[in-house]
This record gives C-alpha cells, structure tokens and sequence, in this order.
C-alpha cells in the first residue's frame, strides 16, 4: 500500500515553468512511474503551452478536471507558495507538497486557518518532499538512494533524511515510503500525522522517527506511540548541542523560551519507549535492531 | 530580526499604543540635552542592546537630576553591559534611550508569540508585571492567561476584554486596554512579528495605560516585504561572521568549540555537531552551505570559518543528493589552495558522484583525511586535534 502516494497519483506541478519546478519535474518524470504520474502543470500566464509534453494550465482547478489529478507539488517563490497552497486546497486535492523554503510565518498562519474543516492534506512548506520508492518521488530528494522496501521514515530536515535512508540501505533494509515534513514552525503534516498513516499501512512493518530542535511536535508524537502504535518506532533527534535562542538553519529549529530542546525531546520519547540514539551514525543499526 | 527598545516604541506609537516620552541618543550630550528637553524632574536612562536583563545588568538607571543623567550616560556609553543573555563579554552600548519617568501604579505583563501546536498568534497576559515571565510560568502558570487569535477576524473587543479582567486591569480602563491591544496585535500582525513583548505594562496613577518597556522580533522570512523593518537593523549587535556569511547565503553560527564544521542542510548540520560532541570534540560553529553550494560558496564558507582564532580542524560533511559530489570535492580542493589551509580537513562525502568526489580528493595532492561515514569523520577529526595537541 505505501502512504499517501502510490504509482496511480496523478500530480499537477504548480511553478511548473520556474527553474527549480522544471528541474524537479524532470527528475521526478525519470524516476519509476514517473513519466505517468507528472500529468499537468499551472501558470497562470501560460495556460495551453507545455512543458516537455506536460499541459500547462491556468489554475489547479482546470489542471484537476482535464487529468484527474489529486496531488500538487509546489516550486512556487515565498512571496506566492502560501497562495499557491491555498488554491490547491481549494480545488480540493487530496495533497499538496509544498517545497518552497522561505515562507512567511503569517501567510502559513491564514494558509492553515483556511484548511480548517477541508479534506486536503499538506506536507511542507520547506521540505524535500514524500517517496514510494520503486513507484514514484514527489520532490527533490535523491531517487536513486532509495529502494522498496517495509520501514517508514519522518524526518523534519533534508539531508538528515538522506542519511537516515543510506544507513538502511547498508543494512539491506528498503523503505515503505519516506516523507519529510519541513523544517518550518507553521506546516501541514506533522510527525503525529505521518505516524498514524504508517502504524495503518500493511506494508510498514517499523519507523524511523528523526526530529530536530524547535516546537513540541516529536513529544506530542511519542506519547501517541506510547497508547497506540502497534509497530517498533527508533528515533533520532538533531540539536542536542544547539545553543538556546539561534534559529539553527531551519525557521523551526530553535531552542525558544526554554522548550524544544533534543535533550527535552529524547526524553519524553525514551519515556514512552521509543528507542533513541544519540549518535546520528547509529540510526540505521537501532532500527534494525529492533525488528 | 531583533530591533532595540526605542525602535519597537516607534512602530508601537504608530499603532496607537502609549509610550513614556523619549529620545535616542548616541553621546553622553545628547543624553543630557535629551533629558533637558524631554522636561520633568526625573528620567530614565536605558542602555540599548538586544539583549534582555538590562534592568538587574545596571542597564536601566532612574535619574533625579540631569547630572544623574551623565553619570548614568557615562557609565554606560561605550561601555559592555553584561546580563544574562550577553554571556560574560557583555555587549558594548553605542545607544542610549532617554525617557521621562511615569508614576507606576501597578505592572503587568503582556505578549504575542507564535503558537507552533496551534498555528495561531498567541496572547499572553498577567497580572505579574515586571518580572521574568519564564519564572511566573514555571512557578505560578495560573497567572498567566493566554488567549490564540483568529488570524481572519483578529484580536476582539471581547478578548480584549476579557484579557483586561483577568489580569485585573480596573474596569475604569478598559477602553485604553482595548484600544491598547488592539493597536499590539495590529502592529504584530502588519510587520511580520515573531515576538512581540510589554514587560512592564504600567497603569500609572493617572489611569493610563503605557508600555514601559517593548522587545518586538521579526520573522526573517517576511523581511522582504518590510524594507522598513531592514533599515532598522543595527550591525553592531550581530555577529560580523554571520553578517558575512549571510551575504554568501551561508546559515553560520559561531559556537565555543575549536572544530569547524561544513555541511548540506540544517538537519545534517545540527547531527553533524552532534556527533563531534559525541567522539569527545567540540563544534566551533554550525554552518549549513544550503542545497546549491558552489565551489565559490565552500570557499566563502572556509573563509567564514578560518576566521575564527579557535579553530582547529575542519570536518566537511556533505550528503550529495541533487548537489554532486565531485562538484563539491572541487569546491573543497579549491577553497583548500586558495586559504593555504593549515589545520586537518577531514572530509566525508556521500552520495551522487561520491567515487568521482573522492578521487578528487585523492589526486588533489592535499592532505584530506577521508572519511566513508559520519562516525569515522568525527572521529578522525577529533583523533587529528588529539594528535596535534
């Protein structure tokens, strides 16, 4: 099953024309099934035009109707992602992902406001973006590093995802699907949410949880591990030397008012039986030691 | 962004919200004119440095007369105020505010941060005015009332209200704490703000209701929508490596440690300085090169690092996913030769292209120690400072 996203996703590329969004889309149509899944692009400005062979439409709404897809993935520039979100959600798609790094906290803040209540869901901003490996990538995360396989992975960061998946791959062990959810305070999907996708996929049988400084989302997902996940969780949390009050690269990766340390974070996870390393080039190695 | 005490006042006042009169100043002079000007028989003397315990680091100073006020101003003008967010150098004072004095009847507390669990602005407020409100939360939280903002509708006359009561604002002032934190919200809401504090609100014995003192941050990633905001940064508070490396579009952070490190994203980066404290090393800095480094960027990065006296070794670390190996090891060959580096590199690559990166390496003719993992690069590094040691 895989979450989220299979080999039968149909997905718009929003920013489609940019440079970044063409880069991506050509590696993610080189990818599996990719050469299917990519089926439509937007901008506004350049409705009936193509980009090598994708049909560019005006709005996510007519990019939905003519190809029946139900996925977006946005390249979009900061000043414009949050409204680019926005009219995927309105279209009523069941996911976006949203790349873009760079966002304003206050358009996330009415961006999420107006989710409220609506069926689509989002992972990002500022993230690498979601893989079934072996079926399709949606987003900009090496391809190649990944395989088929039964663990999942949630990761804030990006490279640190890569990391993590390389350490399974020297072990043999292949991934279900691997999301990372961005390292921004405001996003959409959160570990809590990912969690409960895999402890309902048949085909996870373990995840890989990795963290980072800032917030309280890695706590609130431990103690939902605690009362409901049915499958081994290790975990591994970024930050443990950062100091307090420095925003450490990612918008949320700070040590703020005293909370979101990796020491406060390791601890409650421990606290609620979910093996933690300290070490990041021990990831691999736990996660298998505990299937 | 951080911004000083009298530069969030005038974004304040633009709000509606009251404020003791005050002036900036730049010399003990200008102090004194200052306060001769501003009239009355008592005033304020206020370092102006970001950082916050001004008031217990002798940064605060209340003067009956004007010749107060230049003592004040001299002890503190060019001077290191030390508080406990300074760390032991303390942060020298180029600027002074110079306020009237207010009766203080009774203080309060008041804030705006982002709630990241809830995703909306939250309103903090208690009746334990003037105090460190990280204390109250932890010693009385019953105090501290908090209300989220409905980012459509705003702020309410009703919240206002209702935050008014419970901090136990008298009633005869509820339509200066409405328009108050109204103004508050707005001013938060149309900057960009990521923190905005009052710390003390005062009631004076006229029955107003001012902000004593104000502390606003902003979120960097709205900055380019607020070329009002940027001309009021203040250089001399930031760090000059990270003002360089900002211009690189390098995320640089100096930290105590002697070992340099040079990574691809902020996750890696922050696992990076991790593990080097594991092996028993210490981390100088954390420095993300970003997804697209080029060799002029790792060469920039080096430099950032080299200047930092403490350094002794550098570990590179690098994921190569769409940024390629071989692209990177030419950059860290290059940067080597360019800053004839004299302190062991150890390097690890991984990812695309990483043979081609590695021999790279190899044929460079440098002395790069290679690493194959995260664990054997914190290692060798450790392992080379032990050795030159």
């Amino acid at each position: 099953m895989s979450i989220l996203i299979n080999r039968d996703s149909r997905v718009i590329t929003q920013g489609i024309t940019g440079k970044t969004g063409q880069f991506h889309t050509q590696l993610c149509r080189e990818y599996a099934n990719g050469s299917q899944c990519f089926v439509a692009g937007v901008n506004p400005k350049k409705p009936g035009e193509q980009f090598e062979g994708i049909p560019i439409f005006a709005t996510v709404k007519e990019a939905k109707q003519a190809t029946g897809a139900t996925v977006s993935v946005i390249y979009v520039p900061p000043p414009f992602a949050a409204s680019a979100i926005d009219e995927a959600v309105d279209a009523d798609l069941d996911l976006v992902i949203c790349i873009t790094e760079g966002i304003p906290v206050r358009d996330m803040l009415r961006t999420r406001y107006k989710m409220q209540g609506k069926r689509t869901l989002l992972i990002g901003p500022n993230c690498p973006g979601i893989i079934t490996p072996d079926e399709i990538k949606i987003g900009i995360m090496p391809g190649y590093i990944h395989k088929k396989g039964r663990i999942g992975v949630v990761s804030r960061s990006g490279t640190l995802t890569y990391e993590a998946v390389a350490q399974l791959m020297a072990l043999g062990l292949g991934q279900s699907t691997c999301i990372g959810i961005g390292g921004d305070p405001i996003n959409g999907l959160k570990h809590l949410d990912v969690m409960k996708l895999f402890n309902d996929d048949d085909e996870t049988d373990a995840v890989l949880m990795v963290g980072e400084i800032g917030g309280t989302d890695e706590e609130d997902c431990a103690r939902w591990i605690k009362d409901h996940m049915k499958k081994p969780v290790a975990g591994f949390i970024a930050g443990v030397t950062a100091p307090p009050g420095k925003r450490m690269g990612h918008a949320g990766a700070i040590i703020a008012g005293g909370k979101g340390t990796a020491q406060e974070k390791i601890e409650v996870m421990e606290a609620c039986g979910i093996r933690v390393t300290r070490n990041p080039a021990e990831m691999g190695r736990l996660l298998k030691s505990i299937l | 962004m951080k911004i000083h005490e009298y530069q969030a006042k005038e974004i304040l006042r633009q709000f509606g919200v009251s404020t003791p009169n005050g002036i900036v100043c730049f010399s003990v002079e200008e102090a004194v004119s200052a306060a001769r000007s501003l009239g009355g028989s008592r005033w304020v003397v206020k370092a102006q440095i970001y950082a916050g315990g001004r008031g217990k680091g002798g940064g605060v100073k209340l003067a009956h007369s004007l010749e107060e006020v230049r003592q004040f101003a001299e002890g503190m003008l060019n001077k290191p105020l030390i508080t406990h967010q300074t760390g032991p150098q303390g942060q020298i004072v180029h600027r002074l505010y110079i306020e009237q004095g207010v009766d203080i009847q009774r203080e309060y507390y008041l804030g705006m941060v982002i709630d990241r669990a809830r995703q909306r602005v939250c309103l903090m407020a208690s009746s334990e005015g003037g105090m460190d409100i990280e204390e109250v939360a932890i010693k009385t939280p019953e105090k501290i009332h908090k209300i989220l903002i409905d980012p459509i509708s705003g702020l309410t006359d009703q919240d206002s209200v209702n935050v008014a009561g419970k901090i136990g604002l008298p009633t005869t002032c509820l339509d200066a704490a409405k328009a108050l934190l109204s103004g508050l919200y707005q001013a938060f809401d149309e900057t960009d703000a990521s923190l905005l504090e009052i710390n003390p609100l005062i009631l004076t014995s006229s029955g107003q209701v001012i902000a004593l003192d104000a502390k606003m941050n902003f979120d960097d990633n709205a900055l380019f929508r607020h070329p009002e905001i940027v001309a009021l940064r203040d250089t001399d508070e930031e760090d000059p490596d990270e003002i360089e490396a900002a211009k690189h579009d390098l995320s640089y952070i100096a930290l105590d440690g002697n070992i340099g490190c040079l990574v691809n994203g902020a996750g890696l980066a922050m696992a990076t300085m991790d593990i080097i404290k594991l092996y028993g090393g210490q981390p100088a800095n954390f420095l993300d090169v970003g997804g697209g480094a080029t060799a002029e960027k790792v060469t920039e990065a080096f430099k950032i690092m080299l200047r930092n006296p403490k350094l002794q070794a550098i570990l590179v670390n690098i994921f190569g996913g769409i940024m390629k190996c071989d692209v990177i090891a030419q950059g860290v060959t290059a940067a080597a030769r360019e800053v004839k580096l004299a302190v062991p590199l150890v390097v690890r690559l991984e990812g695309t292209n990483v043979d081609l990166g590695k021999k790279i390496l190899a044929e460079s003719g440098l002395p790069i120690i290679s690493a194959s993992n995260m664990a054997e690069a914190a290692e060798k590094v450790v392992g080379a400072i032990r050795k030159g040691a």
